[in-house]
């Protein structure tokens, strides 16, 4: 066990090495010279031999990775260009409503999706398990942005019930930033309902083929007994292995669903700086998103243990 | 992509009626096949029967469907169905040039791995790092270092996409190196590059095929994604994403202006999905009985 949790510690360790070196890596291939990057189209030569000087990129390329990975892990991302601020304080600053969004996103998906993935396996072929099989099928297809664009248009052009745009802290009111959230997270959260549904039906279908479940009906548990604390608990791995798997959509969607929805969070800060060419955020926002990632698919490997016993390192 | 291996019965029925049985047994290619089809009749057949996407008229802004204008015209005045027709090619060249180059990576990098020992751990780490990055944030990135265009964006789409098709790739030449014919043929005296072209080649062919079909939609899905965001296909070219961008202020005005390229994104999604779901039930009939 302890391990088990040390190899996979030493395994996340190396990917995020691995991140860590094509992102650095990124900047230096594509382009001959970072400095004329970041110094943008109007530089001067004077102007980019300071940028050499003031990044160190003279220095060999194995020596510049070994002092771009020691900053990084100190927290220093680099300053942006375009506002001459930390990075580090851009992200943290950005951070809150992305969190808001994110958090709501994972309560919705996982309750509806749950919720629809058992009901559908309780009655295979039936009218929830066509609807899921359609759902599903639409909710890969449709792009986040159409599902965004064609809630706003339904729920608050045309019904007014809840508001077009923008976001409220969570301290001016739970309510209204509750509000402003809903569409966002319901957009957010459809494809990753898909995904987490279809994979709970198959994982319940399975399950519920078991003989313990013929006894535990035989001796008369009730359907929602049986549903939820025989087949689900069991059911579970795949369904967490799924909802660790599913983030990294769910990153790339926060970038437009903060677009549509015009919410002032880290996905907006990553548009903001593909507008400005402010490549320093763009590599820290790579940094925290793909780190959060492979932190996020950590627990969910470690909360495997705790959810079945059977499984033993 | 469109061309499938017609069962060995056909001899016996003639290719009309073999294709129609084929069809019926699998109508999940038969719908994707259909949707598909007629998308890439109207980006092909456009020019004739729409105006011009590009042209803009000052007196006509923002006006809904009528029978000039049967979508109705953007902010610029500009036609959107005509908008909406241009936007197919956008998104069918993007996405068939993105999934034959993460395909033919994939495959090259899968075949590097899977045969020789020497690079793989070393690659395989490589593509467990690129996999760790959300796919529309490394687009992103890649695109904004380089100039843009068309070719970059076919690149930057394809990159975050080419390591699972190398991993794809890599465990079914890993499973079919161990098989007794392989063995077989190398024993009868067959060089490495025969065994590879006659035996393990094709055992690629068929999991590879499904996977371009999903490559494909994914590759649709980021270049509209990419190009909504303003970092995909320059705005001057009529791309659905973009398109949708536009359309943010106007929703309530002209919603057609981001319903039409909204709902024919999907559907073109919707196509390719559907053919590589029937592509691999076809190819896989144990996935027939399962979910």
């Amino acid at each position: 066990m302890g391990v088990y949790i040390l190899r996979r510690l030493l395994s996340t360790i190396a990917v995020m090495a691995m991140v860590g070196l094509f992102i650095f890596l990124l900047l230096h291939i594509s382009s001959g010279d970072p400095a004329a990057i970041i110094a943008g189209d109007a530089a001067t030569p004077q102007m980019i031999a300071e940028i050499h000087a003031k990044l160190g990129l003279d220095a060999p390329l194995p020596a510049q990775f070994a002092h771009w990975s020691m900053d990084v892990l100190h927290g220093d991302f680099g300053t942006s260009i375009f506002s001459g601020r930390p990075v580090l304080t851009l992200l943290l600053q950005r951070l809150p409503p992305t969190l808001s969004l994110s958090a709501l996103t994972i309560v919705f998906s996982i309750v509806i999706a749950i919720g629809l993935g058992v009901a559908a396996a309780w009655r295979p072929g039936g009218g929830i398990d066509y609807f899921l099989t359609g759902f599903a099928t639409l909710g890969f297809s449709v792009p986040v942005f159409v599902i965004g664009y064609f809630l706003v248009y339904l729920f608050a052009i045309t019904l007014h019930w809840l508001p077009v745009q923008g976001y409220v802290p969570i301290h001016n009111g739970v309510l209204p930033w509750f509000t402003k959230l809903v569409l966002p997270s319901l957009t957010l959260s459809t494809g990753y309902i898909a995904l987490i549904a279809r994979i709970t039906r198959g994982s319940m279908l399975e399950v519920l083929s078991e003989d313990y479940i013929r006894t535990a009906a035989a001796k008369g548990a009730s359907t929602t007994a049986i549903l939820l604390k025989h087949a689900l608990k069991n059911a579970g791995v795949p369904i967490l292995t799924i909802v660790g798997i599913g983030i990294a959509g769910l990153i790339g969607g926060v970038v437009i669903t903060e677009t549509v929805f015009d919410i002032p969070g880290v996905g907006r800060l990553t548009v903001d700086a593909i507008n400005n060419r402010d490549y320093p955020i763009i590599q820290g926002v790579l940094i925290i998103f793909s780190g959060a990632y492979v932190l996020i698919n950590l627990c969910v490997d470690l909360a495997y243990t705790l959810l079945d016993p059977q499984i033993r390192y | 992509m469109m061309s499938v291996d017609i069962p060995a019965d056909s001899a016996l029925i003639g290719p009309n009626r073999a294709l129609r049985r084929f069809l019926r047994r699998n109508r999940l290619i038969l719908a994707g096949g259909v949707i598909l089809i007629i998308l890439i009749a109207m980006a092909i057949s456009g020019p004739r029967w729409v105006g011009d996407p590009l042209a803009p008229d000052p007196f006509a802004r923002l006006q809904g469907p009528s029978s000039v204008f049967w979508l109705g015209t953007d902010n610029l005045g500009r036609d959107i169905l005509a908008r909406t027709v241009y936007g197919a090619r956008v998104s069918l060249v993007v996405g068939l040039a993105s999934a034959i180059v993460t395909i033919l990576a994939g495959l090259l990098i899968g075949l590097a791995t899977g045969l020789g020992h020497r690079f793989d751990a070393v690659a395989m780490r490589m593509m467990d790092g690129i996999m760790a990055i959300p796919t529309i944030l490394l687009a992103i990135a890649l695109v904004s270092l380089t100039r843009g265009g068309v070719n970059i964006l076919v690149v930057a789409i394809s990159i975050p996409q080419i390591p699972g098709v190398a991993r794809l790739v890599r465990s079914v030449i890993l499973t079919t190196r161990e098989r007794p014919y392989v063995e077989a043929a190398f024993c009868a005296g067959a060089s490495v590059v025969r065994v590879l072209r006659r035996h393990i080649l094709p055992s690629t062919i068929a999991p590879l095929m499904v996977q371009s079909a999903y490559v494909c939609a994914n590759a649709m899905l980021i270049e509209a994604g990419l190009s909504f965001l303003g970092a995909g296909v320059p705005p001057e070219i009529p791309s659905w994403g973009n398109m949708i961008a536009e359309s943010r202020v106007y929703l309530s005005i002209v919603p057609w202006m981001a319903f039409a390229p909204g709902i024919c994104l999907s559907t073109m999604i919707l196509g390719v999905t559907l053919l590589g779901d029937g592509l691999r039930k076809f190819f896989d009939p144990r996935e027939r009985a399962g979910r």
